[in-house]
C-alpha cells in the first residue's frame, strides 16, 4: 500500500530548513517525543531541545534543534524552531567549545540566572554533539 | 601662507582619507544589503508565528498572563540598542540621548531605572556614568544570531515575572529606508496584546500540554521575536547610517582636495613669478 504523505515546513527565524512532502515527522515534545503521521487532527504544541526527524523515505533525516513551536493543521505541519541544523551542518568543534565554556561557567559563577543559562547552553551543545555523532 | 610642499603633503593625506572613507562606504553598503536580506529572511517565520498566535488568542476567552499584567511603576528597565562601532553619524548619540531622556522621565516619576546595554557604544557611555547597568551585550552585530535575542530577553523576562521590574522598553534606531532612520521607543513588557486578530473560522486545536501552558510559552517566544526584529532593524539602520556618513565624508574630502589644488596652483604660480622677476632683475643689474 502506498503510504500517505503530508506537507511539512521547518523554519528558523533566519532561514527555511526544510519544505516538502513527508511520511512522518518526529519532534522532541516537552512532555515526550512524538511522531506525526498523515491525517492527524489540528494540534499545537511546544518542543524542547532535541532532535527533529523527518522521513521522506525509509531512511530518516535528523535535525538538531533547541526548541520551538509545532503546529499541525489539515493542510500540513509547520515547525517554527529557535535554531535548527541538519546533521551534516553541525559544527562539532564549535559545539564542543560551547560545551567546555558552559561547563566552566557552571563551575565558576554563582548567580542563579547565570547558572540556568549555562545549563541551557550546555544542553544545547550536548544535543548537537549527540546528534552529530549518530 | 603655507608653502608649496606643505600643501602637497596635505593633498596627499586627504586623498588617503577619501580613499579610506570611500572603502568604508562600500563595505557599509554590502553589509546593508546583507542586513536587509536578514530582515526579509525572517518575514515568513514571523508571519507563520503571528498566525499561530492569532489562532491561539482567538481560542482563549480571557487572556491573562504574567507578561500581560500591568503594574504600578517602581522599577523600569530600558534596553538601549546602539552599534558596536562609531563612524556612523548621529546613530549612536541619538540612541544615547533618547535613553537618558527616557531614564530621566521615569526617574522624575519616582521610578528606579535599570539599563541593558546592547552594543559597545551605549555600554561605554552608561557604564562610565551613574546608571544601573544590569547587563551588556557587545560585539553581537558582526554575526547576528537569534540566540542573542533569546539571551537578551532572558535578562529581563524573569525580573518581570518576579515583579522586580514593572515595565520594559527598548530604544533603538528603526530602519525606515536607506536614507531614513528614526529613533523608536517600544514597550516590550507588559506585552501589549495588539497581537494579530484571531481567525474566527479557525477550529480549535488539540493542545499538549494544556492550552494555558502553551499560551505562556508562545507568548515568551513572541517576546523573543520582538527582540530579534529590533536587533535586525538596528543593524540595518546602523549600516545605512554609516553608509551615509561615509558618503558625506568622502564628498567633503574631495571638496577639500579641490580647494587645496587651487591653493597649490596659486602658490606655484607665485613662486614662478618670484623666480622670473628675480632673474629679470638680475639680468637688468648685469646690463646696467
Amino acid at each position: 500500500m502506498l503510504e500517505k504523505r503530508f506537507h511539512v515546513e521547518i523554519r528558523t527565524p533566519q532561514r527555511l530548513i526544510y519544505e516538502g512532502e513527508v511520511l512522518s515527522v518526529r519532534a522532541p515534545g516537552i512532555l515526550s517525543s512524538f511522531e506525526i503521521l498523515a491525517g492527524h487532527i489540528p494540534f499545537l504544541t511546544v518542543f524542547d531541545i532535541g532532535e527533529i526527524r523527518i522521513r521522506e523515505s525509509d531512511t530518516p533525516q535528523s535535525i538538531a534543534t533547541s526548541g520551538g513551536v509545532f503546529e499541525v493543521l489539515r493542510t500540513g505541519v509547520t515547525v517554527l524552531a529557535d535554531t535548527a541544523e541538519w546533521t551534516y551542518e553541525l559544527d562539532v568543534e564549535r559545539a564542543e567549545a560551547a560545551r567546555q565554556r558552559a561547563i566552566e561557567r557552571l563551575a565558576s559563577r554563582d548567580s542563579e540566572i547565570d547558572q540556568m543559562r549555562a545549563e541551557a547552553a550546555l544542553a544545547r551543545a550536548a544535543n548537537r554533539i549527540k546528534i552529530a555523532s549518530q | 601662507m603655507a608653502t608649496l610642499r606643505e600643501i602637497r603633503r596635505r593633498i596627499a593625506s586627504i586623498k588617503n582619507i577619501a580613499q579610506v572613507t570611500g572603502a568604508m562606504r562600500v563595505v557599509a553598503a554590502a553589509r546593508l544589503r546583507r542586513a536587509q536580506e536578514n530582515i526579509l529572511a525572517t518575514r515568513p517565520f514571523a508571519e507563520k508565528f503571528n498566525t499561530i498566535l492569532g489562532h491561539l488568542i482567538a481560542q482563549i476567552e480571557n487572556p491573562s498572563h504574567p507578561l500581560l499584567e500591568e503594574r504600578e511603576l517602581h522599577h523600569v528597565c530600558l534596553i538601549s540598542v546602539s552599534a558596536d562601532r562609531g563612524l556612523c553619524g548621529s546613530f549612536n548619540s541619538n540612541v544615547i540621548r533618547a535613553t537618558t531622556q527616557r531614564a530621566q522621565h521615569y526617574q522624575d516619576q519616582g521610578a528606579d531605572v535599570m539599563i541593558v546595554c546592547v552594543g559597545r557604544r551605549t555600554r561605554d557611555y552608561f557604564a562610565r556614568r551613574d546608571y544601573n547597568v544590569i547587563a551588556e551585550y557587545v560585539n553581537i552585530f558582526r554575526q547576528l544570531e537569534f540566540q542573542t535575542a533569546v539571551d537578551i530577553v532572558g535578562e529581563f523576562e524573569h525580573l518581570y515575572t518576579d515583579k522586580r521590574i514593572d515595565k520594559v522598553e527598548v530604544i533603538y534606531n528603526n530602519f525606515k529606508s536607506a536614507i531614513l532612520q528614526t529613533i523608536l521607543v517600544e514597550q516590550l513588557l507588559p506585552l501589549t496584546p495588539e497581537v494579530p486578530t484571531g481567525d474566527e473560522f479557525f477550529l480549535d486545536y488539540l493542545y499538549e500540554p494544556r492550552q494555558e501552558a502553551i499560551f505562556e510559552l508562545v507568548l515568551a517566544k513572541h517576546l523573543n521575536m520582538q527582540m530579534w526584529k529590533v536587533l535586525l532593524d538596528s543593524n540595518a539602520a546602523e549600516q545605512a547610517a554609516r553608509m551615509a556618513a561615509m558618503e558625506n565624508a568622502t564628498r567633503n574630502a574631495n571638496d577639500l582636495i579641490d580647494q587645496l589644488i587651487l591653493e597649490r596652483n596659486r602658490a606655484r604660480q607665485t613662486q614662478i613669478t618670484t623666480e622670473i622677476s628675480e632673474i629679470v632683475s638680475g639680468a637688468a643689474a648685469l646690463e646696467g
